[in-house]
């Protein structure tokens, strides 16, 4: 076996992640379930006004993913504390920074990919048009993974914490409404006739490219500072 | 038992008057020492008497309150020592639900060096720690002594000059620490370094640490 037939140490870091997530069980498949059970409750709270959900479901279809996003998060740098992982890829060659980015990638395929896909279907649960649909799962294409990686800077600071998830998700909550606004916006362009779809979409791509290019330096920092 | 492939070349790992605090108490203080290849410093000292605590400070985990440790090599090159260290501490750093063969592939790719390779597959490294026939169970239907032999693994299938060893005998049998004496002299044969902090003899000529300051 020679040196270069060796996986790179981040390809071998991205199919360890996604092993663990499909070995456990959890992962993708929970959040979605997640998803449907959120998306499925809301018409029977509402009551059979098609209108009504038509108008509401990109906004529904954008919380339930946010929290579905937010569900396993916690667990994203605490699991590799207690096992002493984290300790280790502190003393690779790697840099930090780029191991978060392909460990948030890694959570993304696992659970915010499955969200994406499932999106057009749910959403017919509650009376989108076509065009709708297309609009809701493009956002949520873009929108999720800003989600992810701020939640990976909460998940960053409350790593060496029992109960972390809920701190998690006070701290990373009012850090996503922009993304939710632009992002429902931009789902909601084709219910609503005064709101346009591409500005607020372009707004929202944006917004996950600055989390693209800060977020790994705020979760390796905190990360660093934690390990102390 | 270790025909060395190859040895690390000439270094020299520097602490200079280093100290450490853990929760607003300085534990260590005033550390001044040079190991080169081949050495090795074991560091005693009593529950609490911050062993642990200079482990992890050297291995670049904790920032030194006061001090600079560095490795030095033939050409002048400063470097961190936890860039060129293996770390054993208390945890393995398996996940549980992967087999022990999945996780050693993990670290060595995490963990290699550029430039330095090993030839050794995972499966050899764990028949070398006696324990061929985990490779393919998940590491949680591990006992704790096979746990550490998985671990310990790895410092086969990545060379690196410094090994960190926090209390490396723990939960291994009687068979399993000659394993680890034989394997830690290889490495000082190879021109690596050992840092260890123990309390049961490792059975090597060694420099001693005494750290003062009780539980």
């Amino acid at each position: 076996m020679s040196a270069n037939l060796r996986p790179s140490p981040l390809m071998a870091l991205f199919s360890r992640e996604i092993r663990v997530a499909r070995r456990l069980g959890g992962g993708g498949t929970m959040g979605v379930i997640f998803f449907l059970i959120l998306v499925t409750i809301v018409p029977f709270a509402i009551g059979p006004d098609l209108n009504l959900l038509s108008r509401i479901g990109p906004a529904i279809l954008w919380i339930a993913a946010l929290l579905a996003t937010l569900l396993g998060l916690d667990r994203l740098f605490q699991a590799d504390h207690e096992d002493g992982s984290l300790d280790l890829m502190l003393t690779s060659d790697t840099p930090l920074e780029l191991i978060v980015l392909v460990k948030c990638l890694a959570h993304w395929v696992v659970t915010g990919l499955p969200l994406v896909i499932a999106a057009p279907l749910f959403g017919l649960m509650l009376a989108l048009d076509p065009q709708a649909l297309g609009a809701v799962t493009l956002s949520l294409l873009a929108g999720t993974p800003a989600l992810a990686l701020l939640g990976a800077i909460g998940a960053a600071l409350t790593v060496t914490l029992r109960r972390g998830g809920l701190l998690m998700a006070i701290l990373i909550l009012p850090l996503a409404i922009p993304v939710l606004i632009f992002g429902v916006s931009a789902a909601s362009a084709s219910i609503s006739a005064t709101t346009p779809f591409w500005p607020p979409f372009l707004i929202l791509c944006a917004l996950t490219l600055a989390t693209l290019a800060a977020a790994p330096f705020a979760v390796a920092a905190a990360l660093r500072h934690m390990s102390e | 038992m270790t025909e060395s492939p190859f040895s690390f070349p000439t270094f020299r790992l520097e602490a200079q008057g280093l100290a450490f605090a853990r929760g607003g108490r300085t534990l260590v203080e005033g550390l001044t020492f040079s190991l080169t290849n081949g050495d090795a410093l074991v560091v005693t000292g009593a529950n609490g008497a911050g062993k642990s605590t200079l482990l992890r400070g050297l291995a670049g985990f904790l920032g030194a309150h006061a001090g600079t440790s560095l490795l030095i090599d033939e050409a002048g090159g400063r470097e961190t020592i936890a860039s060129q260290a293996h770390y054993v501490g208390h945890q393995e750093g398996s996940k549980p639900a992967l087999t022990a063969r999945e996780n050693l592939t993990f670290w060595q790719a995490m963990l290699a060096l550029p430039g330095v390779s090993s030839d050794l597959t995972p499966d050899a490294a764990l028949a070398r720690l006696g324990v061929p026939q985990v490779a393919d169970l998940p590491v949680a239907y591990l006992s704790a002594g096979q746990k550490r032999r998985v671990g310990l693994a790895r410092l086969l299938l990545a060379p690196r000059p410094v090994w960190i060893l926090d209390e490396p005998l723990t939960a291994l049998d009687g068979a399993g620490q000659a394993l680890l004496t034989q394997l830690v002299k290889g490495h000082l044969a190879q021109g690596g370094t050992l840092i260890a902090a123990t309390h049961a003899p490792l059975g090597i000529k060694s420099l001693q640490l005494e750290l003062g300051g009780a539980a």
